[in-house]
């Protein structure tokens, strides 16, 4: 354990000492600041739209859950399919350039201490990023009254996808000395991950049922929806585990004879 | 000591290294000699347990590479061609990175630090951001790493890369005074270090060794450089049968 805070505290503190953390925090706060104000404009537009109707029951419909969390939230969980990768691309491909590789192999730390410890660093960056995201539900709760359990399920579900497409940004890095590649692979397969569910509309039959399993939106709906259900857990816990125990495969083959 | 038998590495169909076989005993340096893409480098990274060999067999003080990977990773301080830098880390944290990385107890760290940073002459530079540093520092801050937790086997691999004369011989000197009680691996293609302070040499030529004997051997009635240049005019000869 010793080992992988070692190597979890470099890999953080390399985040902070150059612009990366910076930079990406402030993209995805600023990004997700502007969707915030935009659908609380629309929000408040239509509301004194239906105000001057005087129309009840359509106010009555009105939810700040859904007009405005929901929609943030899922919009938020599309920059992250651009941001995550950012933070995974330098892992790997950083360490086999610039020789640093050697060192951590060639020292006594197993495989999986390495691994974890990277993913652990760039998992102090994502709770950060989501956490500071929480700022949004804090001014909501503020000047209004959302359902809160249904806000914290959603943010939840946020959190878990911002943990799954690090993990598999993580596992992409590994395979790569190149940071684009890194990149865009990563980006590739979270917008695979993300858009695999549109198939389980069409596609029939056990098929489509794996496809709507492996679709991460589908799951990340029901924790919008304010549904916490173990199918869901589940989900996210294997899409981890999965990623982490390939990365960890991934960087032992060079070990192999 | 390390005992290095019938080693062979294949990338594909290219042989890096072939049968090579050497050993090198504790109190002596071995100057591994050969030109560039000889092999010297890859023999080194599997001694390490870097890369894996294709077969054959490589003993790390009684350990073997393959086997008993983390008992040697344990033994060894390596400083790869390139030194390993992380060039936003600052001299200090980097030594205290590595002495965590080598299982360190956290009381010994600090002693060993300063140990290494006298030791290197990096004094003047311990506050400096890795990545401003010269190529000459450079090479000392891999080399403290390589030091930092007093390991009983050294490889160096191209020590003296990129360093002025003036600290050429400030390295070898420092070297030198490492081995009583160390083996110590020293890769290079100037052989006049080698005369300056290697015990025993090995010449590698298109991955095989051509050569392996103590200095005083080799040169007792030729010059270093007409030895080297047989061994490896031969070696090449075989290449192109």
């Amino acid at each position: 354990m010793r080992n992988v805070l070692t190597i979890a505290g470099r890999e953080i503190r390399s985040y902070f000492s150059s612009p990366v953390a910076y930079v990406l925090l402030a993209a995805f706060l600023a990004l997700a600041g502007y969707f915030f104000f935009a659908l609380v404009s629309a929000f408040d537009q239509s509301l004194r739209i239906y105000s001057m109707m005087r129309n009840p029951e359509m106010l009555q419909r009105f939810n700040l859950n859904e007009m405005v969390i929901r929609p943030l939230l899922q919009n938020m969980a599309v920059l992250l399919i651009f941001v995550i990768p950012a933070i995974t691309m330098r892992m790997f491909p950083e360490e086999k350039t610039s020789g640093t590789y050697e060192l951590l192999l060639t020292s006594p730390v197993r495989v999986s201490e390495i691994v974890f410890g990277k993913f652990l660093g760039g998992l102090g960056l994502v709770t950060l990023m989501i956490g500071l995201s929480g700022f949004f539900g804090l001014v909501l709760l503020g000047y209004g009254n959302p359902e809160l359990p249904m806000m914290f399920t959603g943010f939840l579900g946020l959190y878990l996808m911002a943990v799954s497409f690090l993990a598999i940004g993580t596992l992409v890095s590994s395979f790569t000395d190149n940071v684009v590649v890194a990149y865009t692979g990563a980006l590739f397969a979270l917008l695979v991950l993300y858009t695999i569910g549109w198939l389980g509309e069409t596609v029939q039959g056990p098929l489509g049922a794996v496809v709507k399993y492996a679709s991460i939106t589908d799951h990340f709906q029901e924790l919008l929806k304010g549904l916490i259900d173990t199918k869901d857990l589940v989900y996210f816990a294997t899409v981890l585990v999965v990623s982490l125990f390939l990365t960890q495969r991934s960087v032992e083959s060079v070990r192999w004879r | 000591m390390i005992e290095v038998a019938h080693l062979y590495k294949r990338y594909g169909d290219v042989a890096a290294v072939e049968d090579v076989s050497f050993t090198a005993s504790p109190g002596q340096i071995l100057g591994f000699l050969g030109p560039n893409g000889a092999g010297k480098t890859t023999t080194m990274r599997v001694i390490t347990g870097f890369i894996p060999a294709t077969s054959g067999t490589v003993r790390v003080a009684g350990f073997d590479v393959f086997d008993q990977s983390a008992d040697v990773r344990r033994r060894i301080g390596y400083l790869p061609e390139n030194p390993p830098l992380y060039n936003d880390m600052l001299v200090v944290p980097y030594l205290r990175f590595a002495a965590k990385l080598r299982g360190m107890r956290r009381g010994d760290i600090d002693t060993a630090i300063d140990r290494v940073l006298t030791a290197c002459s990096l004094g003047k530079v311990s506050g400096r951001l890795l990545g401003h540093l010269s190529k000459g520092f450079r090479q000392r801050v891999g080399l403290a790493q390589a030091l930092i937790h007093d390991p009983e086997v050294l490889i160096l691999d191209e020590p003296t890369n990129g360093l002025d004369p003036g600290q050429i011989d400030e390295m070898l000197q420092f070297i030198r005074s490492l081995s009583p009680n160390r083996t110590i691996v020293v890769s290079t293609h100037i052989l006049a270090q080698v005369v300056s302070v290697c015990e025993k040499v090995v010449i590698i030529s298109d991955g095989r060794i051509v050569v392996e004997d103590v200095l005083a051997n080799l040169t007792r009635d030729q010059r270093l450089d007409e030895a080297y240049k047989r061994a490896i005019s031969g070696g090449l000869a075989r290449g192109a049968a």
